[in-house]
């Protein structure tokens, strides 16, 4: 495989060298999608690898697809929360991107973007190679706004005080924290203001901590503040579950604003309240569109999130971009998840291969959501919707009537939930 | 460069089971992106993970996907998720996606 890679890598390098491969690829016959044009895709996510896939697939494999990703591999932030709880490993949540490769011909190119020409339409890569696009497609995910809570950028710098909110290196270092800390310790997660990255996820890893602490560590305590007024998702379901499964471990308090730490002496400080002391701090700040899309310029809606045509998730800052996941300024009631961003990039593929082939972009695309979250190593609930492009008003709307709530958490919604993992994962992937 | 490209595409080709399902119009492409939503779940064209207790859509006949798809949004058959998805989608939608995946090979 890495000779398959590093062949695709220098093809790409010679293309980038070639200059201008698919600056004359827009022009179309009328009968299909042009072989010739390139659509370059930032970001191997949930967005990003299903971009790269359905753009292959949705084109009869003509169009030219290259995904520059940093890492290796695929690493899942839905389930990850069950590594942190020591049920799981990062084995079983990371999926290759050879699939990518092998099966649909999307040119994988283990790299990140350095700086993206919007005239141009160049990226340049950290490694210095340039390469032309036709169209571009950003799913850089969220960055932190460290500013946001004092002295935290060095404490996670330092390793202190880790947010693990990507997949990753992170996540293993926060379970490592967690199993080093003695009986009777106390670990606080504080949460930000609504929008950020996967809302039901904090109170998701509040039960998964709360699990472990109550078998391996049974005096110790799981403190969730946060800094909105009430749980953002799926509130019932997990109160239950802190007040039937977790009593005397779990404690929740609202309107708690974190503005700063202190990671030696282990302390979180609040807008308001008096400062908080525990033993394993997971403090996460205000969230924004990922660094590229800010640096590009794309951030257009509160210097945080990028703002697109909902019909094709083109930036409404700049042509020919289209920026996909996390990074967005969200349509009512869609949420920032795995399952939506996958649902995003369909809807902005097939409008790409149509712009390309000179049809009529889809009037009416559709999304679907469903984002499980589990209260303990067994059992899951679920939030479902589905959304409809609602073109008076230019957004998506959820269906009426459609979508909900788990009624009760069960070990049946555990196993679907595994079994989403996996075949969405084959979706983005295989 | 760009004999290399085709060579190595030619090659994928033999590689991709799926290259007949390629959207040709804009009406194909849309019924394929229609098709998509319901791939998270139930796998890309309807063919979901090894060993799923999710159901594979791929090839059941188009009356069965009607009227499953019916009896979820109509409350007679309960589920999980489905009875809360299926409420998203209109009659219309539900005969394209039966007509679609009835179509697609096992």
């Amino acid at each position: 495989m890495k000779r398959v890679r590093g062949m695709q890598r220098r093809d790409v390098l010679k293309a980038a060298t070639a200059g201008v491969l698919g600056l004359a690829g827009c022009a179309t016959n009328g009968r299909g999608t042009p072989e010739s044009a390139r659509v370059l895709v930032v970001g191997g996510g949930y967005a990003g690898a299903t971009a790269a896939k359905y753009l292959r697939l949705f084109s009869g494999h003509r169009l030219d697809v290259v995904l520059i990703e940093p890492d290796a591999a695929f690493m899942s932030c839905p389930l990850s929360n069950l590594v942190l709880g020591g049920n799981r490993t990062m084995a079983d949540i990371t999926v290759p991107y050879t699939g990518l490769v092998q099966a649909h011909g999307v040119r994988v190119v283990r790299d990140s973007v350095a700086h993206v020409d919007v005239v141009r339409r160049v990226a340049e890569l950290a490694s210095s190679a340039r390469i032309h696009y036709d169209k571009l497609v950003l799913a850089p995910g969220v960055e932190m706004i460290w500013d946001g809570v004092a002295g935290l950028r060095e404490a996670s710098a330092a390793g202190r005080i880790v947010q693990a909110w990507k997949a990753g290196p992170e996540t293993v270092l926060l379970r490592r924290q967690l199993e080093a800390m003695p009986d009777g310790g106390t670990f606080a997660i504080a949460i930000p203001e609504a929008p950020y990255r996967c809302p039901p996820a904090p109170y998701e890893r509040a039960c998964l901590v709360a699990n472990y602490f109550k078998t391996a560590k049974p005096r110790s305590k799981v403190l969730v503040l946060d800094a909105n007024e009430d749980v953002t998702s799926k509130g019932p379901l997990f109160k239950k579950a802190w007040a039937e499964a977790y009593p005397g471990i779990v404690e929740y308090r609202p309107q708690y604003k974190a503005t700063g730490v202190d990671a030696v002496a282990g302390i979180v400080m609040f807008e308001v309240q008096d400062d908080e002391r525990a033993d394993v701090l997971n403090v996460l700040p205000p969230m924004r569109a990922g660094a590229l899309a800010v640096q590009t310029g794309l951030a257009n809606a509160n210097a945080r999130w990028c703002g697109v045509d909902f019909l094709t998730f083109e930036s409404t800052a700049a042509r020919h971009i289209h920026v996909l996941g996390d990074s967005i300024q969200i349509a009512p009631a869609m949420p920032k998840s795995g399952h939506m961003a996958n649902s995003q990039a369909k809807v902005a593929a097939a409008a790409i291969v149509a712009e390309l082939s000179g049809w009529e972009v889809n009037p009416a695309p559709m999304l679907t959501n469903t984002c499980y979250s589990f209260l303990d190593d067994r059992r899951a609930v679920h939030v479902a919707s589905v959304h409809e492009y609602v073109s008076a008003e230019r957004t998506f709307k959820t269906v009426p009537g459609s979508g909900g709530l788990s009624g009760a958490a069960s070990e049946l919604e555990g196993r679907y939930a595994w079994n989403w993992a996996r075949t969405i994962w084959a979706d983005v992937l295989s | 460069m760009r004999p290399l490209r085709r060579a190595w595409l030619c090659a994928l080709a033999g590689l991709a089971p799926f290259g007949a399902a390629q959207a040709q119009d804009a009406p194909a492409l849309r019924l394929r992106s229609l098709v998509a939503t319901c791939a998270q779940c139930h796998g890309t064209d309807g063919r979901p993970a090894p060993d799923s207790i999710v159901p594979a859509l791929a090839g059941l006949p188009e009356a069965t996907l009607i009227e499953r798809m019916s009896a979820f949004k109509d409350g007679t058959l309960s589920a999980t998720v489905m009875t809360q998805l299926a409420r998203g989608f209109s009659e219309a939608q539900i005969r394209q996606l039966a007509t679609a995946f009835a179509a697609q090979a096992r």
